[in-house]
C-alpha cells in the first residue's frame, strides 16, 4: 500500500477543496519523444566478419608503415654501453667495488678504455645505468619532501615526517631529506678522446640542460630566492647521511647548485623500473663537418663511490644519439610491424570467412 | 462466480483463519475473490486489548484525560530522519550495507601505518563519494516526505471546540481521539472516525476511498444504530456514550467494538460505522463523528509499510561473481604478499632500502594487507550504487512507455519494486488468473434460464456484436472523451456538472459515446445497457403486467417465477444508484421526488399480482383460473391482503409506504402512466392475442416510455461487475432499481411506478457461503421473502434439499441442464433462488440474529450461522449465464509468451468447463492439443490418475518427438502438446507432499495446465511449488484480492489495475492495466532489461579487473612493494569519475534488438530465459579478456620504455592514457546501438580524463606528494611516443574481442544478432522477411488462426469441431 497510497493521498490533497475537477485533464500520458520511447536515432555496430574487415585491413595499412618508420629510426640511432660495475676480476674498477664507503675521503678511480666503433654524428647523451635498483620502491618514492625542494623555508627547518628515518641527524633537519636523496648516485664521469696521434683530449660534457625545464625552473627551487648565499640558508641544516658534501656545495656554478642542481633534480624523478638510466651530461655536437665522437679509442675516467654490490646491481654508462622517439629501442617497431601484419592477415583470413558465411540470409532462419 | 462479489463485503466477515479452513474443506471448492486475508493480525489474538474512546467535549472530560493519554496525535511523521539525527542515522543506516562496510574497512585499513597505501585521505574519496551519494538521494526522499506531512498536518478541518461550543478550523495535527470531527461533501477525513450523524435522513454516508485502494466507486457508511441523539441536531457536549473498540490494526476491512450508550445499551459497531482517514466524504452535506484512531495509529497509516524488496535472478548471480572477485583478489594479494617476503629476503641492506628490521614474512603479511588497499576496486562495490540508478532509469522507461499507457484508464504501467525489472526478461513460467486478468470483467448478461425454460436471447448477442463492430471503430475517438466527462462527474458542485453535461453534450451524436460516456470507474457501463430483452421472455412478463392477456400459454406459477426471478435480480445486490445529472450523489429514497402515482394504480398492480403472491402455496400453484375469474379472484384477495400481514406493526415500514398497501376503496384500477393499459382495463377482451401484441407495443412506448427518461439518468456503481449487469438485465425486463437507502429500495415492476420494498436484511457476500442474500418484505404480497443469489452447485444444493415434488425437481434438472450448458459456452453461472419466511420464522431467525451481530468475539462466525440458517430450503428460481469477453488481444499475447518459451498456467476459480473454453479462446489450447484432465475425488485415484496420464505422455512422443528432432527450429509452440486440466480437489492432492513430484513431472510435459475450481491459498501453493522445486523463475498476474497470495509468491508479481480494485496492484510489483500490456513489458522491456543489466555488470566486472591488473603486473618490476606507478587522484578517479558513466548509460540505454523485432520474433526471449547474457562462462570469459589486456595495455608500454630515463609517473601516463581508451572503445563494440547521447558520454569521459590530468599535471606543483604530478602529463603527451604506444597498446588489446565477436556473428550467429542483422536491413526488405517467414510457419497455425478469428466475445467463436471442448465433454470424474 505504501508508496502509492502517499501518492494517491497527494493528489488528493491538491484538488481536495476545489474538486478533482480541477486537474481532470493533467493525464499520466507518457510523452511521445524520441527520447523516451528509446526511438533515438542510433548507430547499430553489428561485428561481423563483413564489417570488421575494413578495419583490419585499414589497421593493416597504418601499422606496417608506422613500425617500419619506428624500426628505421631505432636502428639510427647509435647506442654504446659500457658496464664498470667492476665484479669481474678483469674490470678496472674491480678493486674500487670491493671497498667501499660512503663516506671515504680518498676516492677510488678506475679507467675504462673503450673504442667507438662508427661515429656519433649528432648530440650524443651520456647515461649512467643502474640495474636491480628499485626506485619505484613504494617506500623509497614516499621519502621525500617536496615542499623543501621547492624552496619553503620552513620545511627547511621542518622536513615532512615522509622523510624518516632521514629527516632529521644529530638534531638538524636535512637538506634535501628523505631516502632519495640520501641515496643519489655520486659517482663522477670523464670521457676522454685518445687521438690516433697519442693525444688525450677530454670531451667537454654539458651538466646543464639534463633535467626537465619545469623541474629545474618551477619545481625545484632553493630556499630563499635564487641570489639568496646558499652556505647561509642551509647553515641550520645538515647533509644527508650518505653525501659526502652538503648540498650547497654540489656544483660551483650558482645556476646549479643547491637543490637546483640538475643531476640532483634528475635523481629526484623516480625511475619506473629497477634497470633504468639516467642522464647524465650532453656532448654537444660541435659544427657540422665533424662528428661530435668520431670513431676511435676513448677512456672512461670513473670516480667510483657508488656502492652497488649489496643489491647486485650494475653500473653503466651509455652513450647514444637520439631522434623523435627517443632512445634505441626496436621493440615498438616489430610490435608495429607484427600487429598490422597480423591484422592484415586476419583480414585475407575475414575476407574469406565473409565470403563463406556473410552472404546467406540471415533473417530467415530465426529458429522458432 | 467467483467475481460474485467484491473485498468490501467481508467488513464482517469470519477471521482468516475461520475461511482459510474452508477452501481446505472440500465441499466449498469454488473460490471467491475476496477470500484472502493476506496477513493475519495480532488483534484477533488479543481479544482482551482494547481501547476505549470518550468524547473530549462530552459530559466525562475528566475521565477522557484519563483515558485518551497514552493515545496518539494526529500529526504525523513519516520521515525517517529528523534534522539533527540525519548525519547519523543515515550513517548507521548506510553502514548495513556489506559493500559499505568494505570501503569503511578498507579507508580504516589505510590508517594503519606499515600497511598505508595511499594517502590517507585518498582512500576515504570513495567512501565519501558513495555515502554522499546516497546520503543525498536519501534526504531528498526523506525532505519530500517532510514537505508532504508538513502539508497533510498543516491540512484544516473543523473540530468541535468545548470552549467556544462550536466547530473551529483546526490543524489535522492538533485533531485527537476523542474529538468530534465535522466534515463536508468532498473533504478528506483526518482521522478514523465513528460514524456518530450525517445530514442524510437515513444517516448514511457516501465515502470514496480512492486515495486508500484506487477504488472509486462510492462506499456506504452507516451512522451508529439505535444513537440516542439521532435527529437532526447533533450536540457534541451531550454525547455521552463510550466507545470499546479493537486496538489499532491494519485490516481495512475490520473494524469491531461498541458503544456504550448512558443507559448501559450496547450498540455493536462495525466497520460500516467507521469513516477511515484519507477517504474522501461524497454525496452527503455533512458528517459528524469520533476520532477513534489518529495519526499512526489509523488504519491507513498503519497498511503503509515500506516498498518491497525482491532480490533479482540476476543479482543472486551477480554475488556469486563478486565472491569469485573476492577470490581473485585475494589470490593476488597473496601473490604479492609472498613476492615480497621472498625479495626481501634476498637482500642485503641496499642503498635504496630504508633501514627497517621487519622480518620479511611479516613485512610480506603487511604486504597483503597493503595490496587489498592497492587493488580494492577489483571488488566492484560501485556496482551496487550503479546497479541502482541504472534500474532507476530503466524504470523510468518502462513507465514511460506509450504501449503500455491505456488511455481509458488514463493510467500507464507502474513499477512498484525497484529492483528487478531484469527479472521481466528470464520468466520461465506464467501464472494467470482469468476473470479480470485474460477477460475483462465487465459482464455482460448473456442468457437466463427461469423454472427450467431457456430464453437464449439470441437478439441480445446480436447487438452485442454489433456494438462490438462499430465501438472498435470508434475507440480511439471516444477514449478521452469519456474519461474526462468521468472524472468532472467525481465532483458534487453544481458547475462541474454541468460542465458534465455539456461534455455529454458533444459528444451525443454518436450513440455509443452517450451509452458509455460514464463506464469508467463504475461498473454501470454500456454494455449491460445494451440488453436486449429476449421476445420471449418479455412476452411473458408483460402479459404479468396486462390484464387482457390471456395466460393460457402460460402457466401462473411460472409467470411468478419470472417475476421472482426479475425481482432478486433487482434486489439482491449491493448495486448503488446514481443519476449522471448528480453524479455521485445517490438517488434519493422516494417520500418527496417520486411519489406514487395513485392509489389506483398500485391496486391494480397488486391486484395483478396477488396471484403469484398466491402460487407460492403449494395448493394453489396448479391452479390457473381463466383470465376473467382470475382478475377478479385477485382484486378480492388483495382487498383482503392487509389485514392479514403484520406490516403496519414492522419497525422496518417507514410511513411513505403505507399507502401502497393501505387498502383503497376504488375498485376499478386506472393506470395512469400505461394509457393503453388503463384502456384495455374499460373494455372487454374479445380478440386477446392481439392485444398481447398491442400491450407489448403500447407498454413499451407508453408505459416505459414515460420512465424513459428517468430510467436513462440512472447509473448503477456496483462493487462487483455481475451484479450491476444482472440489475441491468432485470431493468431491460422493466424490473428497475431506481433507488437504495440501508432500510429499503425503490424498485419498479413491469407496469408499476416505483415501489418502496422494505429491506430487512442484508446478508453479503461470503466467499465461504459463497452466495449473497436479502431479506425483503415482498412489495406485493408482503410476505418476508429470502432471495438468494449464489454459486450453482451452492444454491442447486440448498434448492435440493427442499425440491420435495416432482415439479421442482424437474426444474432442477433441466436447469442444471442449461447451467452445463452455460458452462461450455463460456459463460458464468449463478443461481438464484428465493425462500418466503412465515412471520414466526422470521421473528425467531431475527432474535438470534441480533444477538450474532452485536456480540463482539467470535462475531463472524456467529454471523455465518445465522445466514446459514436462514438460507435454506430455497425455491430455484432461476439461473443467468453472463459472458465476460476476453480482453483485446489476448490470444495473440499467449501465443506470443508460448512462443517465447515461456509455460502458461491458468489459475482459475471457474467451473472446468468454462475455464477450458476460455483457454481455447485464448488460443492457450491450441486445437492439436491433447487434454489430459485430472479429477478425483481421493488422493489413491490421484496418484493413479497422475501416473496413468504421464504413461499417456511417455507414449505419445514417439509420434512427435521424431518430429521435433528431425525439425529443431521448429517452433515449439506448434508442435501439438499436453495441456493439462485438473480441478481444485484433485490438484489439493496433488499438492501433497508424496504426489508433488509426479506432478511436476507430468506438468514438465505439459504445455500449459489450466487449474480450475482452485482457492487462493492453492494458486500460491502452485506457485510456490513451481517456484521451488523446478528451480525456475515465475510471474504470477492477477487482478483480485484472491490472487493476491499468489502474486506475493511469484518471483514477480503483476497486478491488473482494472474492475477488481486496487488489492492485487497493491501487493504487486508490477501494475499494468491490460493483459496484451505483458507482451511488451516482457518480451521488450524484459529483454531489454535483463540484457542491458548484464553487459553493465559484465563490463563493469571487466573494467575493474582490467584497470586493477595494470597495478598488479606492476607489482613485478617494484618488488612487490604496492608501489603504483599512477598518481593516486587519477587512481581512484579513474573508476569513480572517468569511466562510471559510460555504463550507467549503456545500462539504461543500449537496445540490442529493436521492440518491433522483439515482438515479431517472441523466441528471442528464450535468451533471457537461458541467461545467456550472463552465464558463468561469459563472466570468466569476460575475466581472461581482462586479463588478456590490462597485459597487453601494461607490457606494450613495458617493452616500449623498458631500459630507458623513464620516470614512475612518466611511464604510468601513456599506460593510464591506453587503458582509458581501450575500456571506452570495450564498451563501443559492445554496444548494440550507438545515439548521440553515448558519443557526449564517451567523449565527455575521455576529455574530462584529460582535462583533469592536464591541469592537474600543470597547476600541482608541490602538491600531492609522493605522486606528485607535475610536469609529467605535458612532458608525456608532448612526445610521439606517447601516442605510438596508445594506439598500439589499444589496437592490440581490442584485437581478440572484434575479433571473436566478428567471427562468431558470422560462422554461428546467434537468435539475437540474426535479428539485430534483420534490424538493420532496411525497412521494405524487414516487412519481406517478416512476411516471408510467416509464409513459413507450419500449416497447421495458419489453420488454428482460422479457427480461432480474433473477436472479442467468447463464445461465439468456439467452433464445436475444435477438439478441447470434446475432450472436456469426456471428462472422466
Amino acid at each position: 500500500m505504501a508508496s502509492s497510497y502517499s501518492a494517491k493521498e497527494e493528489d488528493g490533497h491538491r484538488a481536495g477543496a476545489p474538486g478533482p475537477g480541477g486537474n481532470a485533464n493533467r493525464g499520466k500520458k507518457p510523452d511521445n519523444t524520441a527520447f523516451k520511447q528509446q526511438r533515438l536515432p542510433a548507430w547499430q555496430p553489428i561485428l561481423t566478419a563483413g564489417t570488421v574487415l575494413p578495419a583490419f585491413f585499414i589497421i593493416g595499412l597504418i601499422f606496417i608503415p608506422i613500425g617500419i618508420g619506428l624500426f628505421v629510426t631505432s636502428n639510427n640511432i647509435k647506442e654504446f654501453e659500457i658496464d664498470y660495475t667492476g665484479t669481474d676480476l678483469s674490470s678496472p674498477c674491480f678493486n674500487c667495488s670491493q671497498s667501499y664507503n660512503w663516506n671515504s675521503s680518498m676516492p677510488c678511480r678506475c679507467t675504462l678504455p673503450f673504442s667507438l666503433e662508427q661515429p656519433f654524428e649528432s648530440n650524443v647523451f651520456m647515461y649512467y645505468g643502474l640495474s636491480n635498483f628499485y626506485q619505484n620502491h613504494r617506500r623509497y618514492v614516499k621519502s621525500r619532501d617536496d615542499s623543501q625542494l621547492n624552496g619553503d623555508l620552513s620545511s627547511l627547518k621542518d622536513p615532512s615526517k615522509e622523510c624518516e628515518p632521514y629527516r632529521t641527524n644529530e638534531n638538524k633537519p636535512i637538506a634535501p631529506c628523505g631516502a632519495i636523496a640520501n641515496s643519489m648516485f655520486n659517482d663522477t664521469l670523464e670521457l676522454f678522446y685518445l687521438d690516433p696521434n697519442g693525444t688525450r683530449t677530454q670531451i667537454p660534457l654539458m651538466k646543464k640542460g639534463i633535467a626537465w625545464w619545469t623541474d629545474k625552473h618551477v619545481k625545484f627551487r632553493n630556499p630563499g630566492g635564487s641570489n639568496a648565499n646558499l652556505t647561509a640558508v642551509f647553515q641550520v641544516t645538515t647533509k644527508p647521511v650518505n653525501w659526502r658534501k652538503p648540498v650547497y656545495e654540489l656544483d660551483s656554478d650558482p645556476e646549479n647548485n643547491g637543490f637546483i642542481n640538475e643531476d640532483f633534480i634528475v635523481w629526484m624523478r623516480t625511475a619506473a623500473l629497477p634497470t633504468f638510466r639516467k642522464l647524465y651530461r650532453i656532448i654537444q655536437k660541435k659544427n657540422n663537418m665533424t662528428p661530435t665522437l668520431p670513431r676511435g679509442n676513448y677512456t672512461l675516467e670513473v670516480t667510483y663511490n657508488y656502492p652497488v654490490r649489496s643489491f647486485e646491481g650494475r653500473k653503466r654508462v651509455i652513450l647514444s644519439t637520439i631522434s623523435w622517439m627517443g632512445g634505441k629501442n626496436p621493440f615498438l617497431g616489430i610490435a608495429y610491424i607484427t600487429v598490422g601484419s597480423v591484422c592484415f592477415f586476419l583480414g585475407v583470413v575475414l575476407l574469406f570467412i565473409h565470403h563463406k558465411y556473410g552472404n546467406r540470409n540471415n533473417s530467415s532462419d530465426i529458429p522458432n | 462466480m467467483e467475481r460474485f462479489h467484491l473485498i468490501r463485503h467481508r467488513w464482517q466477515q469470519v477471521s482468516s483463519t475461520e475461511s482459510r479452513q474452508d477452501w481446505t474443506s472440500p465441499d466449498s471448492l469454488l473460490p471467491s475473490k475476496s477470500d484472502l486475508d493476506p496477513q493475519d493480525h495480532p488483534g484477533n489474538k488479543l481479544p482482551g486489548k482494547r481501547r476505549a474512546v470518550i468524547a473530549r467535549h462530552g459530559p466525562h472530560h475528566a475521565e477522557y484525560l484519563n483515558i485518551c493519554k497514552g493515545y496518539q496525535g494526529n500529526g504525523i511523521r513519516t520521515t525517517k530522519y529528523t534534522l539533527l539525527s540525519f548525519i547519523p542515522m543515515n550513517l548507521f543506516q548506510q553502514f548495513h550495507r556489506a559493500a559499505n562496510l568494505y570501503f569503511l574497512f578498507l579507508v580504516l585499513l589505510n590508517w594503519v601505518p606499515v600497511v598505508e597505501a595511499f594517502q590517507k585521505e585518498i582512500t576515504m574519496i570513495p567512501l565519501a563519494v558513495v555515502l554522499t551519494v546516497i546520503a543525498f538521494k536519501d534526504a531528498m526522499e526523506d525532505y519530500r516526505r517532510y514537505r508532504y506531512d508538513q502539508r497533510i498536518n498543516n491540512t484544516l478541518t473543523h473540530v468541535y471546540s468545548g470552549k467556544q461550543r462550536r466547530y473551529v478550523e483546526r490543524r489535522w495535527a492538533e485533531v485527537c481521539v476523542g474529538d468530534v470531527v465535522r466534515l463536508c461533501c468532498n473533504e478528506i477525513i483526518p482521522a478514523d472516525l465513528v460514524l456518530l450523524h450525517s445530514s442524510d435522513p437515513n444517516g448514511v454516508c457516501h465515502i470514496e476511498t480512492a486515495n486508500l485502494d484506487g477504488e472509486t466507486n462510492l462506499k456506504q457508511r452507516q451512522v451508529v444504530r439505535n444513537l440516542p441523539q439521532q435527529g437532526s441536531e447533533f450536540t457534541p457536549e451531550n454525547f455521552s456514550s463510550r466507545i470499546e473498540c479493537e486496538n489499532p490494526n491494519d485490516d481495512l476491512r475490520r473494524f469491531r467494538g461498541y458503544m456504550e450508550h448512558p443507559n448501559k445499551v450496547r450498540v455493536g459497531l462495525h466497520s460500516e460505522n467507521l469513516l477511515l482517514r484519507s477517504c474522501t466524504v461524497r454525496n452527503t452535506e455533512t458528517v459528524i463523528g469520533i476520532v477513534v484512531y489518529a495519526g499512526h495509529e489509523t488504519k491507513a497509516m498503519q497498511n503503509n509499510s515500506g516498498p518491497r524488496y525482491k532480490r533479482s535472478k540476476l543479482e543472486r548471480r551477480l554475488n556469486v561473481d563478486v565472491l569469485w572477485s573476492v577470490v581473485i583478489l585475494l589470490l593476488m594479494c597473496l601473490t604479492a604478499a609472498v613476492g615480497h617476503g621472498l625479495w626481501l629476503s634476498s637482500l642485503k641492506d641496499p642503498v635504496y632500502m630504508i633501514p627497517d628490521d621487519t622480518h620479511p614474512a611479516l613485512a610480506g603479511f603487511y604486504m597483503f594487507w597493503t595490496m587489498i588497499i592497492v587493488l580494492q576496486v577489483l571488488i566492484p562495490v560501485s556496482l551496487y550504487v550503479s546497479i541502482e540508478i541504472v534500474k532507476l532509469g530503466q524504470i523510468y522507461f518502462i513507465q514511460n512507455d506509450l504501449d503500455l499507457y491505456n488511455a481509458k484508464l488514463d493510467s500507464g504501467v507502474q513499477c512498484r519494486a525497484l529492483n528487478i525489472t531484469e527479472d521481466l526478461g528470464q520468466i520461465q513460467y506464467l501464472f494467470s488468473d482469468k476473470t479480470g486478468t485474460l477477460t475483462e470483467n465487465r459482464m455482460l448478461f448473456r442468457r437466463c434460464t427461469v423454472a427450467g425454460t431457456e430464453y437464449p436471447h439470441y437478439e441480445n448477442a446480436r447487438a452485442m456484436e454489433q456494438f462490438e463492430e462499430q465501438c472498435s471503430g470508434q475507440l480511439e475517438n471516444t477514449l478521452t472523451m469519456r474519461s474526462r466527462s468521468s472524472r468532472k462527474s467525481l465532483s458534487c458542485n453544481r458547475s462541474s456538472v454541468s460542465l458534465n453535461t455539456l461534455a455529454a453534450d458533444s459528444d451525443i451524436h454518436s450513440p455509443h459515446d452517450t451509452l458509455r460516456r460514464h463506464a469508467p470507474g463504475a461498473f454501470s457501463s454500456t454494455m449491460e445497457c445494451a440488453v436486449v430483452p429476449d421476445v420471449q421472455l418479455q412476452g411473458k412478463l408483460k402479459a404479468l403486467s396486462s390484464h387482457v392477456c390471456p395466460p393460457l400459454r402460460h402457466n401462473a406459477a411460472e409467470l411468478s417465477h419470472i417475476l421472482d426471478f426479475f425481482l432478486a435480480l433487482t434486489v439482491c445486490n449491493t448495486v448503488v444508484v446514481s443519476s449522471p445529472s448528480q453524479p455521485r450523489h445517490m438517488v434519493q429514497m422516494p417520500m418527496a421526488r417520486t411519489p406514487l402515482r395513485s392509489l389506483e394504480e398500485i391496486k391494480a398492480v397488486l391486484q395483478k399480482l396477488s396471484l403469484p403472491r398466491f402460487s407460492l402455496s403449494p395448493s394453489q400453484n396448479t391452479d390457473s383460473p381463466p383470465s376473467l375469474t382470475r382478475r377478479l379472484f385477485s382484486r378480492g384477495r388483495a382487498a383482503m391482503y392487509t389485514p392479514n400481514t403484520p406490516q403496519h406493526t414492522s419497525p422496518y415500514v417507514t410511513p411513505s409506504h403505507t399507502p401502497a398497501h393501505t387498502p383503497s376503496p376504488s375498485s376499478t384500477p386506472t393506470l395512469l402512466h400505461g394509457g393503453a393499459c388503463g384502456m384495455d382495463e374499460e373494455r372487454p377482451q374479445p380478440q386477446p392475442c392481439l392485444e398481447l401484441d398491442n400491450e407489448d407495443g403500447g407498454d413499451e412506448d407508453g408505459g416505459e416510455g414515460e420512465d424513459e427518461d428517468e430510467e436513462e439518468e440512472l447509473l448503477y456503481e456496483a462493487e462487483s461487475p455481475d451484479e450491476a449487469a444482472l440489475v441491468q438485465a432485470a431493468r431491460a425486463y422493466g424490473c428497475t432499481l431506481l433507488g437504495r437507502s440501508p432500510e429499503q429500495l425503490l424498485v419498479a415492476l413491469p407496469g408499476t411506478g416505483p415501489l418502496s420494498v422494505p429491506l430487512l436484511h442484508m446478508l453479503p457476500f461470503h466467499s465461504a457461503r459463497k452466495r449473497m442474500s436479502v431479506v425483503v418484505r415482498h412489495p406485493l404480497t408482503g410476505q418476508v421473502v429470502v432471495y438468494t443469489k449464489g454459486a450453482d452447485n451452492v444454491i442447486m444444493e440448498l434448492a435440493g434439499t427442499s425440491a420435495a415434488d416432482g415439479c421442482s425437481r424437474e426444474t432442477m434438472e433441466k436447469t442444471q441442464q442449461h447451467l452445463d450448458n452455460y458452462a461450455r459456452e463460456g459463460l458464468r453461472t449463478l443461481c438464484v433462488a428465493k425462500r418466503v419466511l412465515d412471520e414466526a420464522e422470521y421473528e425467531a431467525w431475527l432474535k438470534r440474529h441480533a444477538f450474532a451481530e452485536t456480540s463482539i468475539e467470535n462475531r463472524e462466525q456467529l454471523l455465518l450461522e445465522s445466514a446459514q440458517r436462514l438460507e435454506m430450503n430455497l425455491t430455484l428460481l432461476g439461473a443467468t449465464g453472463i459472458v465476460d469477453r476476453l480482453q483485446e488481444e489476448v490470444p495473440e499475447t499467449i501465443e506470443a509468451l508460448q512462443r517465447a518459451g515461456i509455460k502458461v498456467w491458468v489459475l482459475t476459480g471457474d467451473k472446468q468447463e468454462t475455464a477450458v473454453n476460455i483457454a481455447c479462446a485464448c488460443k492457450l489450447l491450441q486445437p492439436t492439443d491433447q487434454l489430459l484432465t485430472a479429477n478425483c475425488d481421493s488422493k489413491e485415484a490421484c496418484e493413479a490418475r497422475l501416473h496413468e496420464l504421464q504413461r499417456n505422455i511417455s507414449t505419445a512422443p514417439e509420434r512427435s518427438l521424431p518430429d521435433r528432432d528431425v525439425v529443431t527450429s521448429e517452433d515449439e509452440a506448434a508442435v501439438s502438446g499436453f495441456t493439462l486440466v485438473i480441478d481444485g480437489r484433485t490438484l489439493d492432492f496433488a499438492l501433497q507432499e508424496d504426489l508433488q513430484k509426479v506432478f511436476l513431472d507430468l506438468t514438465s510435459g505439459c504445455r500449459s495446465v489450466i487449474c480450475c475450481r482452485s482457492t487462493p491459498l492453492q494458486k500460491s501453493q502452485v506457485v510456490r511449488l513451481v517456484g521451488d522445486s523446478l528451480r525456475v523463475m515465475t510471474l504470477a498476474i492477477g487482478d483480485g484480492a484472491n490472487d493476491v497470495s499468489m502474486i506475493q509468491v511469484a518471483d514477480i508479481g503483476v497486478g491488473i489495475s482494472g474492475q477488481e480494485g486496487m488489492q492485487a496492484v497493491m501487493s504487486s510489483d508490477f501494475a499494468i492495466s491490460r493483459f496484451k500490456h505483458l507482451r511488451k513489458l516482457m518480451l521488450v522491456h524484459g529483454h531489454w532489461c535483463y540484457t542491458r543489466l548484464a553487459n553493465m555488470i559484465l563490463y563493469f566486472f571487466y573494467k575493474n579487473v582490467m584497470y586493477v591488473n595494470l597495478l598488479f603486473w606492476f607489482q613485478f618490476f617494484c618488488g612487490f612493494s604496492g608501489s603504483t606507478m599512477t598518481n593516486s587522484w587519477v587512481l581512484i578517479f579513474f573508476n569513480l569519475l572517468f569511466t562510471s558513466v559510460p555504463p550507467l548509460l549503456y545500462g539504461v540505454l543500449d537496445k540490442d534488438v529493436s521492440a518491433n523485432t522483439l515482438l515479431s520474433f517472441p523466441q528471442l526471449y528464450k535468451a533471457g530465459q537461458n541467461s545467456q547474457a550472463y552465464l558463468p562462462s561469459t563472466f570468466w570469459l569476460t575475466m581472461v579478456d581482462a586479463f588478456y589486456q590490462s597485459l597487453v595495455c601494461f607490457f606494450i608500454p613495458y617493452f616500449t620504455y623498458a631500459g630507458s630515463d623513464i620516470g614512475l609517473f612518466s611511464f604510468g601516463s601513456p599506460i593510464n592514457g591506453s587503458a582509458l581508451l581501450i575500456i571506452l572503445l570495450h564498451q563501443v563494440v559492445e554496444s548494440r546501438t550507438l545515439t548521440w547521447l553515448h558519443a557526449v558520454v564517451l567523449l565527455g569521459s575521455a576529455a574530462f580524463y584529460y582535462t583533469f590530468v592536464l591541469v592537474f599535471s600543470v597547476t600541482c606543483v608541490t602538491c600531492n606528494s609522493p605522486t606528485n604530478p607535475y610536469g609529467v602529463e605535458t612532458k608525456a603527451m608532448s612526445e610521439p611516443i606517447y601516442y605510438c604506444v596508445c594506439g598500439l597498446t589499444t589496437v592490440l588489446a581490442l584485437l581478440p574481442r572484434i575479433l571473436f565477436r566478428a567471427l562468431c556473428n558470422s560462422i554461428c550467429p546467434s537468435d539475437l544478432v540474426k535479428a539485430q542483422k534483420l534490424d538493420k536491413s532496411v525497412l521494405e526488405q524487414y516487412w519481406a522477411t517478416i512476411h516471408q517467414w510467416k509464409e513459413k510457419r507450419p500449416v497447421r497455425q495458419k489453420l488454428n488462426s482460422k479457427h480461432n478469428p480474433q473477436t472479442l466475445s467468447v463464445n461465439a467463436d468456439i467452433p464445436d469441431s475444435v477438439d478441447c471442448t470434446l475432450e472436456a465433454g469426456a471428462v472422466p470424474s
